[in-house]
């Protein structure tokens, strides 16, 4: 890409910023460096010397690899940052080498970083080299920890009482469920597991500045990667807190019915082996919690 | 009174930003704060706790939005649906301004989450400036746009930093979010004198000032807001406050943050400048009397 020597449109000015963007999330070099070449093969002095000016202590080559260090180790220390649980099953190396090679291929698309991770299971299903052999724990971790995110911010609709669906006959009678629950069905149990290696009380800042390293190796707790086991998991929040809660497998099977418009009774139809009591008591429990809002 | 035609709030005194480690000190103690700058971003968001917090922030004290990614200065159009969520966000807080940058930071949805430096041209300023207008008149509160700090300049721009900012202001018909540490930063990292930078903007479009700390390195300075204001900082200040009148004042510290106290205790200390600032204003006892 050849930009014009003056900028007189604001076509020019999408060119500077495109080739400036096109050389900030390129990765860098283990060393943190910005790569020797670029892609037509110029080398990386020559590309940055064509928009960038030295000055007496920096050439072009450092002014500019400063913005590609600060965006690589902002978007890494988020990353770090979002996926304690994930860190702990691949360990710190791999880790990083998942989310270089993640946020190269999946750069932030949001005005925020709190979605940066939202393609991040997809990825590791493509890339299942970049997690073996705990391909199949990583994703189950993954999909635990964004359903906390979504949790901890995600949208919430007025929910709805026992009054508002009494007398309501269960063969036409569909429910809503709120948008930050999200219902896991998990071959490893991620949730105790991303539990156990949090540490609590642990906050992040959240606001703009500059970070001047990649993210240091934070103390997680110790705890083993867990057995091969299914388990289904509600992860939902109440009173604005995070929780999460365990799933009979048919009462996992009612939600995801609900979720995908089934009346009540068409939910419950297929369920085998439990009790209307059983029944009784989880709906009360899904309404006490709020879980249930009028379909959009 | 109005310091200056762009200042209505000279007398909001001395704000802190409002950060996730400080939450319970204030939530269970509720300090005496003059006000607190919150990032638009962290609570333009659909639920949860975020919006707990800042509903039970705005039961107690005033807020003042300051955002980091609206980039003004990118190429591309705005945004609707981030608009949107931050004219939302506005009716909730009822900021009486809302700041953001001079700077651009995406291109065409790739967002890099910084602040990156403008090529400081007339097209680029007459881009800009549209884009601020476009946004003032969309989210109906006055703009403050805020000067970044820089670490590298471009070939093509045709003017100072400060000539671009003014320009810019001028098109957009909007005020100046003044940051001293970063004209302080970007001078020493391109070598121009800070004072001229100063003494080069429309003091009368001057609506808020920002004081933070930096780091040095070998060959170049990084804003990284992770230390005490430096006294040249200060001084800085003190002569921004001088040509700009008394002026909503925030200091911004976002990493390896001390307590609320050592914090709010820092920011206090933009009084002595403030007060340096009026009795220069007012007239001589002797002379009053004639």
């Amino acid at each position: 890409m050849k930009l014009p020597a003056r900028q007189r449109t604001t076509r020019d000015l999408k060119s500077l910023q495109s080739l400036m963007t096109a050389t900030l999330v390129r990765p860098l070099t283990r060393t943190n460096r910005l790569q020797g070449r670029w892609t037509d093969g110029r080398t990386m002095e020559a590309v940055a010397a064509s928009f960038i000016k030295p000055n007496d202590r920096l050439t072009s080559f450092e002014r500019l690899q400063i913005y590609a260090r600060c965006y690589w180790f902002r978007l890494l220390d988020s990353f770090y940052d979002d996926c304690p649980g994930l860190r702990a099953v691949l360990g710190e190396k791999k880790f990083m080498r998942l989310g270089e090679a993640y946020l190269a291929k999946y750069p932030s698309r949001s005005f925020t970083m709190r979605n940066l991770c939202s393609c991040l299971e997809k990825f590791i299903r493509a890339e299942p080299r970049l997690t073996a052999p705990h391909t199949a724990l990583a994703r189950d971790v993954v999909r635990f920890e964004w359903a906390q995110t979504v949790a901890f911010d995600g949208p919430s609709r007025p929910a709805l009482t026992a009054d508002d669906i009494a007398d309501r006959p269960p063969t036409r009678l569909r429910l809503g469920l709120q948008p930050y629950l999200s219902l896991l069905a998990l071959d490893y149990a991620a949730d105790e597991f991303v539990i156990a290696v949090k540490k609590e009380g642990e906050l992040s800042g959240d606001a703009s500045n500059t970070p001047v390293a990649a993210p240091q190796a934070a103390k997680l707790r110790r705890a083993p990667r867990p057995k091969r086991g299914r388990v289904y998991v509600a992860v939902h929040r109440h009173d604005n807190m995070i929780y999460y809660k365990r799933l009979e497998p048919a009462a996992y099977r009612i939600l995801r019915a609900l979720r995908a418009g089934r009346t009540i009774a068409q939910a419950v139809a297929h369920v085998r082996g439990v009790t209307p009591e059983n029944l009784g008591a989880w709906f009360k429990n899904w309404v006490e919690l709020g879980w249930f809002c009028r379909l959009t | 009174m109005p310091a200056n035609r762009f200042n209505a709030f000279t007398d909001y005194g001395i704000g802190i930003g409002l950060r996730v480690p400080h939450y319970r000190h204030i939530l269970e103690r509720k300090p005496v704060v003059d006000w607190f700058e919150i990032i638009s971003e962290n609570f333009m968001v659909d639920g949860g706790r975020p919006l707990e917090v800042l509903d039970r922030i705005l039961e107690q004290y005033r807020v003042v939005q300051h955002g980091v990614s609206m980039y003004f200065g990118s190429a591309d159009p705005l945004d609707r649906t981030h608009l949107k969520k931050l004219k939302a966000l506005v009716k909730r807080t009822k900021t009486p301004w809302l700041s953001d940058h001079l700077c651009w930071g995406s291109v065409d949805g790739t967002y890099t989450h910084d602040l990156l430096p403008m090529p400081y041209t007339f097209a680029a300023a007459k881009r800009t400036a549209e884009k601020i207008r476009q946004v003032r008149d969309y989210v109906e509160v006055p703009i403050c746009v805020e000067n970044v700090s820089s670490y590298a300049e471009f070939h093509v721009s045709e003017m100072t930093e400060w000539e671009f900012l003014s320009e810019v202001v001028e098109l957009a018909d909007c005020g100046i979010l003044l940051d001293v540490n970063n004209i302080y930063v970007s001078s020493k990292n391109h070598g121009f004198n800070p004072y001229d930078y100063v003494n080069g903007v429309p003091h009368d479009r001057v609506g808020q000032i920002h004081v933070a700390g930096h780091t040095k390195f070998e060959k170049y300075i990084l804003d990284t807001h992770d230390h005490p204001v430096l006294d040249p900082v200060w001084k800085l200040y003190a002569h921004a406050v001088r040509l700009s009148g008394v002026t909503a004042t925030l200091l911004e510290w976002d990493d390896k943050i001390p307590s609320f106290q050592e914090v709010h205790d820092e920011a206090l200390k933009a009084n002595e400048f403030i007060d340096g600032a009026r009795a220069a204003k007012k007239p001589a006892p002797a002379a009053a009397s004639r």
